[in-house]
């Protein structure tokens, strides 16, 4: 980092020199204020793409400015540019109409910029006051005052209605919680440009609406918030105006109030997006899949899965929705094999598996979208092409007499690639790692798809995807029900459960609490399932 | 056991704990900023051999030879520790390897050093190390007097210093807040504006000095010269009372204090009724014995700095 950066900023260092004068000439030239971000012109290479072409955001003071875009539409290099972790290799930064040079993060702070990332950045053993004061502490003598670093995080709570135990532990807090320190650190250091990087990714529906209260209480206190996204609802419902972005050039900017879902997902995919999965009635066989009485332990070692039953039959989809943390993990993990089952018993296709290794348990038919793409779905450090023979790479035809067929596992990558839209910068010998989020969930979900299990767990298959790309895989997981497959669908986004499942069995702590029929039921109804509140439901029957 | 021969043991187990706890804050200090140091060993070596060879040279024209050896023990062992900062942190090599590769070039500098200045194997022998001295008023407090305050090296003393210090410094500072948030979560503490190479090399560079000023009070307290052995594998025991103290500044001077005792044991065993049936052989061998059981008993379960020997990575998701 130290190595590229340098480089890379004495440039920007020399770009800024060249365009400063040219303020004077704009505030001459009468140019209309109100904007507290501008960001003109940008462009930023890569090596092998332009992540950034020549693009203009504007940005009004006191609004939510929503940044819509395919993963690898270059959304989150143009924030990575106005928070100072790249700088741009043409266009001018403008805040509060002076142009600024936003060499690293701390000059961002320091212009009152704040990021709270996607993926939080808290230290565990740390406590909510601790990550808040990180970097900016209050002292008193040599010492840390603890004490007014609390106060003020109080008040700052306070003001802005994000509640917080202070003195509690990150890893002791929930994924909400957390989020709202993530905010309370960029308050901390009064920051009044808030970018918020897919907030609503790893939140509960209730959550998300507290944050939706947030984010207008914080716009009321006079902030500006960039809310990067691609979920359309979100946008509907909380932003002012929406820049969208496609492969790194600029497609418009519109007004939100006055443009619908549907136009806005056109911008973004280019061309027409069907929303709802379009399905017939599952026509169901045998039983594939059977679990008795269930019981695992999960990573703390007491049970997360309690005395669990479930079935699912050919040709339908069971959705498995529940709060995160309600033991879906240990659940995925006992029926795939990551797991060992404590008691009870799990079948496929009538044989019991509860025991089997992995690879047994694979070539019996079972496949498998892990939820934690980075731990269980690739290796990082293979290519793409090898990650995606990873089940079969010792059979023909992709090993012969012990040898691998490097052309054979080659092919097979650039089929997959094409079939399902994978984007990398080297094709099929891309190593894994240096992928977006959104690109790798493709290649696990294509060798996946493409092995078409008889038992489909599916854990999460779209986290992180946008609507394009969840639209087609939606559309290849109700393909394989048709073609008389069991599959379970594990998801924390209800819409997806609610549109792509046949039957929805609810999950809470480790226990099924009830299953419905996903035609004959709504959000609110799972809502209170899944916090918990109503025990069973009348509809359905057993899972 | 008698009393007399615990009052007896005090000083011999409070000197060899010295050393330890020294160095193993020296290790905390580079673990909680992110770096694995098991060159902790040689470092105490070049450490010793620098305090020693000071020492020895400067016996003759200054009565605070043996002081300014420990200041040359220190410093030398912060320049060595460069070498681990460099490649651990600017050329994110592995953490482990640069560690034993310094160990083993501890081991073959130091002697070829003194084959240069001394024209044999080991440093000259000094007349005088580092005195034994008692605290006045203190040392008339019944027991607890005649224990810690009477008779003792001053080392000990500084290490219980350096014990108080550190533990302000990690626990209670805006640095020890960031230098520990580079240990746990480097990517977060980077995006909090902290310099987490910087923080590192702080760390690495403590450890570095810690670990020499250690090597230089044990050659001073413990020995009369250096050699290849002085250091005996203490830097080793260092690293596993930073385990067994959990990384904790008080919990070091606890587990410093205990292989102290087990090496001080050694030397009583035969007059301690029970114990002088068995070998003296197996009291010698007991501290790296527990050395052993502590890092099998605590391995999987001490929870340590999370990215300790991570090698850091910015772009890392």
């Amino acid at each position: 980092m130290i190595f590229v950066s340098r480089p890379l900023s004495r440039v920007a260092f020399f770009l800024a020199l060249v365009v400063y004068w040219e303020p004077i000439k704009v505030t001459t030239g009468g140019r209309a204020v109100g904007y507290i971000i501008e960001m003109l012109n940008i462009t930023k290479d890569f090596p092998g793409i332009r992540a950034n072409d020549n693009i203009t955001l504007q940005v009004q003071e006191s609004s939510i400015h929503a940044l819509l875009g395919e993963n690898g539409a270059g959304k989150s290099t143009l924030m990575s540019i106005l928070f100072g972790l790249y700088a741009p290799d043409g266009g001018t930064i403008k805040i509060r109409g002076k142009e600024a040079r936003i060499a690293d993060p701390n000059a961002a702070t320091q212009l009152g910029i704040g990021m709270v990332h996607q993926h939080f950045k808290l230290v565990q053993g740390f406590t909510v006051t601790e990550n808040i004061i990180l970097g900016s502490e209050p002292t008193r003598g040599p010492f840390i005052d603890i004490k007014k670093a609390q106060e003020k995080v109080l008040s700052l709570s306070k003001l802005y209605g994000l509640s917080v135990d202070p003195g509690a532990k990150i890893e002791d807090i929930t994924v909400g919680m957390q989020q709202r320190v993530e905010i309370l650190k960029m308050l901390f250091r009064d920051a009044e440009i808030l970018i918020f990087d897919e907030p609503t990714a790893v939140l509960t529906p209730q959550e998300i609406h507290e944050l939706i209260q947030i984010m207008r209480r914080l716009v009321a206190e006079g902030k500006t918030i960039v809310l990067i996204t691609h979920k359309l609802k979100e946008i509907k419902e909380v932003a002012d105006t929406c820049t969208v972005l496609r492969r790194g050039k600029l497609v418009g900017t519109v007004g939100v109030a006055d443009t619908s879902e549907e136009r806005m997902a056109e911008m973004m995919v280019g061309r027409e997006v069907n929303f709802h999965v379009g399905k017939a009635q599952a026509v169901t066989g045998e039983v594939l899949l059977r679990i008795e009485k269930l019981n695992v332990k999960n990573a703390k070692g007491v049970l997360g899965v309690k005395n669990l039953s479930l079935e699912i039959k050919a040709g339908e989809i069971l959705g498995l929705c529940g709060i995160d943390g309600n033991g879906q993990t240990d659940l995925v993990h006992a029926i795939t094999g990551l797991a060992k089952a404590e008691d009870g018993k799990i079948f496929l296709r009538g044989k019991e598996i509860t025991n089997l290794s992995i690879i047994q348990r694979l070539d019996l038919g079972l496949g498998h979208i892990p939820e934690d793409r980075h731990r269980h779905g690739l290796v990082l450090d293979f290519n793409l092409d090898e990650n995606l023979v990873v089940h079969d790479y010792f059979r023909f035809p992709y090993a012969h007499l012990g040898i691998l067929n490097k052309k054979a596992i080659k092919d097979n990558a650039q089929r997959l690639i094409k079939e399902f839209d994978v984007r990398s910068g080297q094709g099929a010998a891309t190593p894994t790692r240096s992928m977006s989020g959104g690109n790798q969930q493709k290649a696990i979900v294509a060798r996946e798809i493409d092995r078409s299990p008889d038992v489909f767990i599916v854990a999460q298959p779209t986290r992180g995807l946008d609507v394009g790309a969840i639209e087609y895989i939606h559309s290849r997981i109700v393909a394989e029900r048709d073609k008389g497959k069991a599959i379970l669908l594990v998801s924390l986004e209800l819409d997806e459960i609610l549109d792509v499942s046949d039957r929805i069995a609810v999950i809470y702590g480790g226990e099924i609490v009830g299953t419905v029929s996903a035609r004959e039921t709504n959000e609110n109804e799972l809502g209170l399932m899944m916090s918990g509140s109503v025990r069973q439901s009348a509809k359905g029957g057993k899972a | 056991m008698s009393f007399k021969i615990l009052f007896e043991m005090f000083p011999i187990a409070l000197m060899f704990a010295a050393p330890i706890i020294i160095a193993s804050l020296g290790g905390l200090f580079s673990e909680r900023s992110g770096i694995v140091n098991i060159a902790l060993e040689g470092i105490m070596m070049v450490g010793a051999f620098a305090a020693a060879t000071v020492t020895v040279l400067l016996e003759g024209s200054t009565p605070l030879a043996s002081w300014l050896g420990l200041t040359a023990g220190l410093a030398a062992g912060l320049i060595f520790s460069l070498l681990h900062a460099a490649a651990s942190i600017n050329l994110k090599a592995n953490q482990v390897i640069s560690g034993t590769a310094l160990n083993i070039l501890a081991g073959g500098l130091t002697v070829y050093l003194c084959q240069i200045i001394f024209r044999q194997q080991r440093t000259r022998a000094f007349s005088n190390g580092i005195q034994k001295m008692s605290v006045p008023l203190l040392e008339d407090i019944p027991v607890v007097g005649r224990m810690f305050f009477s008779g003792n090296y001053p080392t000990f003393y500084i290490s219980i210093f350096l014990v108080l210090a550190t533990w302000f410094l990690v626990y209670k500072t805006p640095f020890g807040l960031r230098m520990r948030s580079c240990g746990e979560h480097p990517q977060a503490a980077a995006s909090m504006g902290i310099n987490v190479s910087l923080m590192r090399y702080i760390g690495v560079l403590a450890s570095g000095a810690l670990g020499g000023l250690a090597g230089g009070v044990m050659v001073l307290t413990a020995d009369i010269q250096y050699t290849l052995v002085t250091i005996h594998g203490t830097g080793f025991i260092a690293l596993a009372s930073l385990v067994f103290g959990k990384w904790n500044p008080f919990g070091v001077l606890g587990a410093g204090l205990f292989f102290g005792f087990s090496t001080a044991l050694s030397f009583y065993a035969k007059d301690i009724p029970g114990m002088s049936s068995l070998p003296g052989e197996f009291f010698y061998a007991l501290p790296y014995i527990l050395t052993i059981v502590a890092l099998v008993v605590f391995a999987g379960k001490a929870v340590g700095p999370k990215a300790a020997g991570e090698i850091y990575d910015s772009g890392k998701r």
